[in-house]
């Protein structure tokens, strides 16, 4: 899960790590009321899950009430990169003296966390790492082993953070690293981080993406967990306990496990395809699973042809040839269907389906040849 | 020959009276696995289907000499299961649970890499391993594999290795080991860590290997395949339609940045000498193909 700034600031000061004071609002009076009690210049910045909001007028300063109101108008309904601003985040607006970058992530490659601290903030640091990989410091670190204070201001001093700012700095970098570990989060992130003119160091921003699997022990997540935005099929697919990914393309696509999903993806990419959907159902192929997955796929109106790919290992392909014939009855399919079941049982199923296949239900042998078989389905529609 | 598992292994199935360890237990003993005990606190001293409960590993390593565990708890267990494994002496621990933290796997990997040294975890997240007509361990469904090799697998995805397993069983090729290493962000073994067993495994002539986007283990084992292994390797990578930032259903198969993309994969492997086929059926020919020149 994604968090917002907001959400990401509440997570913060959860593990004392300073911040701005301030308030997030889902009206303009209510942004009005926030830039007040933060006490004028108050910052104004929409609340969206996608970089670039400053340049594109997401972030404005205001120096009174009516300045307030005017950047809460035009910013609240925005929209920025197809996001919609709901909300905006107001606080007391800093006087910043430098701009640094800290990070705390899991690096796959060295299966270590990685801290990631820069003298350079305030900019995108994956630009920094193309441009200038020299400024950007790096150290890993032993999850059992954890971080100390010698290691976090050695790397403090190796990233040229201003002197000044340099006991603040490991501070935040301690308080952090503990809203990373004990917070279950996959990244922690705070750019820029700043130095102010009072000489006092705190996150002007945050980035956190918390560990869904970690969920069970964190009842505190519910509530943002409420302000997750799915599309509506997508909401649809998480209610129905499905593994859905809406795509733009006009194959619905039906698989069981994640790598057959995905191997499904490719195969009618390669013949001339494109998908409409990642679905994966999953261990179980039931009736009501195969019925809930062809209700969720049967609101997409892009969807002309369905593929229904199936590798039978412990579930029997013949069980699953039923629970499609029993979903059909249920379930009233916008587009044709194509099925390829393979793995064990998968003659018997074959058997199953023989005397209900027609011009609305194929049945194909093959992985490669029912997306042949689906793709010649949606170009023979745009023939039409 | 094999790899990690063959006809000596003997498994303790830690949370065999849970519904899932049960029903793959039994499964895995029906198809000749050697399954000599069951673990689950507070259980000891019944039995399921005349497999013995024990409610420490400890104990039932010391009364019936397993030496593998398969781990089938509930993801808050899971760590302490894998450990509790580990402490006991067990040498090869197969953990198939999904959904555990993150942090709970990078936790219990650096863990064992520090002080068990000697035990090897195969997942989380993972489908197990199978060496045809010897030992099953997991959830793989033993009727589609064949036994007497020549090739190895090695995959990041169930479905995708049962698929793999099919299409050189369908066409008379073997089987030496199939491993599963799971979809997860910290897989307990790697690509490489199943490269270098089959490098050193006489029978096994050729490998499958199995990728999919996101990480960085693919690139890792195409730069050990050009350094150190020297037979042939066929590939294929899946999410090579995939789009950035989306889970594809695993964990760990997801594209951040210009991060763990099917292209750099398939590329990285190419360079290295590998075959990359553009999808399963293509590489199960090409494989076949391969083996058929061993003749």
């Amino acid at each position: 899960m994604d968090l917002f700034e907001y959400q990401g600031k509440q997570f913060f000061a959860r593990y004392g790590i300073p911040t701005s004071p301030g308030g997030v609002a889902e009206t303009v009076e209510e942004a009005v009321r926030q830039a007040v009690a933060a006490e004028f210049p108050a910052v104004i910045k929409a609340q969206v899950q996608v970089g670039g909001r400053g340049k594109a007028g997401g972030i404005k300063i205001a120096g009174n009430e009516e300045e307030a109101r005017a950047h809460a108008q035009a910013i609240l309904g925005m929209d920025i990169k197809g996001h919609l601003v709901k909300r905006v985040w107001v606080e007391h607006a800093s006087d910043i003296a430098k701009e640094y970058y800290a990070s705390y992530t899991l690096d796959r490659s060295a299966k270590l966390y990685l801290l990631m601290l820069s003298a350079k903030g305030g900019v995108d640091i994956e630009e920094v790492a193309a441009t200038d990989p020299e400024a950007i410091v790096r150290r890993h670190i032993d999850p059992v082993k954890g971080v100390d204070r010698e290691m976090l201001e050695e790397a403090v001093e190796a990233s040229g953070i201003d002197a000044e700012a340099r006991q603040g700095v490991a501070d935040v970098l301690e308080a952090l690293y503990r809203a990373f570990v004990e917070g279950d989060a996959d990244l922690v992130e705070i750019n820029p981080l700043i130095l102010n003119t009072g000489g006092k160091v705190h996150a002007l921003d945050a980035k956190v993406t918390l560990d869904d699997n970690a969920a069970y022990r964190h009842p505190e997540w519910a509530e943002w967990a409420k302000t997750v935005e799915y599309d509506g099929r997508e909401r649809l697919a998480k209610e129905r306990g499905l593994n859905y990914i809406g795509l733009s393309g006009s194959v619905g696509i039906i698989a069981n496990g994640a790598g057959l999903a995905m191997s499904t993806l490719d195969v009618v990419n390669q013949v001339g395809g494109s998908a409409a959907n990642f679905l994966d159902l999953g261990g179980g192929a039931s009736a009501d699973t195969m019925a809930a997955a062809l209700e969720v796929i049967n609101t997409d109106e892009n969807v002309e042809a369905v593929l229904v790919n199936i590798f039978g290992g412990i579930v029997r392909c013949d069980e699953v040839a039923k629970g499609i014939l029993e979903a059909l009855n249920r379930v009233e399919l916008r587009a044709p269907m194509v099925i390829r079941l393979d793995g064990t049982n998968s003659d018997l199923a074959r058997e199953i389906l023989a005397p209900h296949v027609s011009p609305r239900l194929m049945v194909e042998g093959t992985m490669l040849g029912a997306a042949r078989r689906a793709v010649e389905i949606v170009n023979e529609n745009k023939g039409a | 020959m094999s790899i990690f598992v063959d006809e000596t292994t003997r498994v303790v199935v830690q949370g065999l009276t849970g519904g899932q360890g049960r029903f793959h237990g039994l499964r895995n003993r029906d198809y000749g696995t050697k399954v000599v005990a069951g673990v689950t606190p507070g259980k000891g001293g019944t039995d399921v289907d005349g497999i013995p409960v024990f409610d420490t590993v400890e104990e039932a390593v010391a009364v019936t000499g397993a030496n593998a565990s398969f781990v089938s708890v509930p993801p808050r267990f899971a760590g302490d299961a894998v450990l509790e494994a580990a402490k006991a002496g067990i040498s090869f621990v197969v953990c198939i649970t999904e959904f555990i933290p993150a942090k709970d796997e990078a936790y219990f990997f650096n863990l064992l890499r520090d002080q068990y040294p000697g035990t090897r975890l195969l997942g989380p997240n993972c489908p197990g391993i199978i060496s045809p007509g010897k030992c099953n361990i997991g959830i793989t469904s033993g009727d589609i594999a064949l036994p007497g090799g020549p090739v190895g697998i090695v995959s990041r995805s169930g479905t995708l290795t049962y698929q793999a397993i099919h299409e050189l069983s369908q066409q008379g090729v073997g089987q030496t080991t199939c491993v599963g290493i799971g979809g997860d962000p910290v897989p307990g073994t790697s690509f490489i860590d199943c490269l270098a067993a089959f490098e050193a495994d006489p029978e096994t002539k050729a490998v499958l290997m199995i990728g999919e986007i996101g990480g960085a283990d693919e690139e890792k084992a195409a730069a050990f395949i050009a350094e150190n292994f020297s037979k042939p390797v066929v590939a294929y990578i899946a999410g090579q339609t995939a789009p950035p930032g989306k889970k594809m259903g695993h964990a760990g198969a997801i594209i951040s940045g210009s991060q763990g993309t099917a292209k750099a994969k398939m590329e990285a492997l190419a360079a290295a000498g590998v075959v990359v086929a553009p999808n399963p059926t293509a590489a199960g020919e090409a494989m076949v193909e391969i083996v058929r020149k061993f003749a």
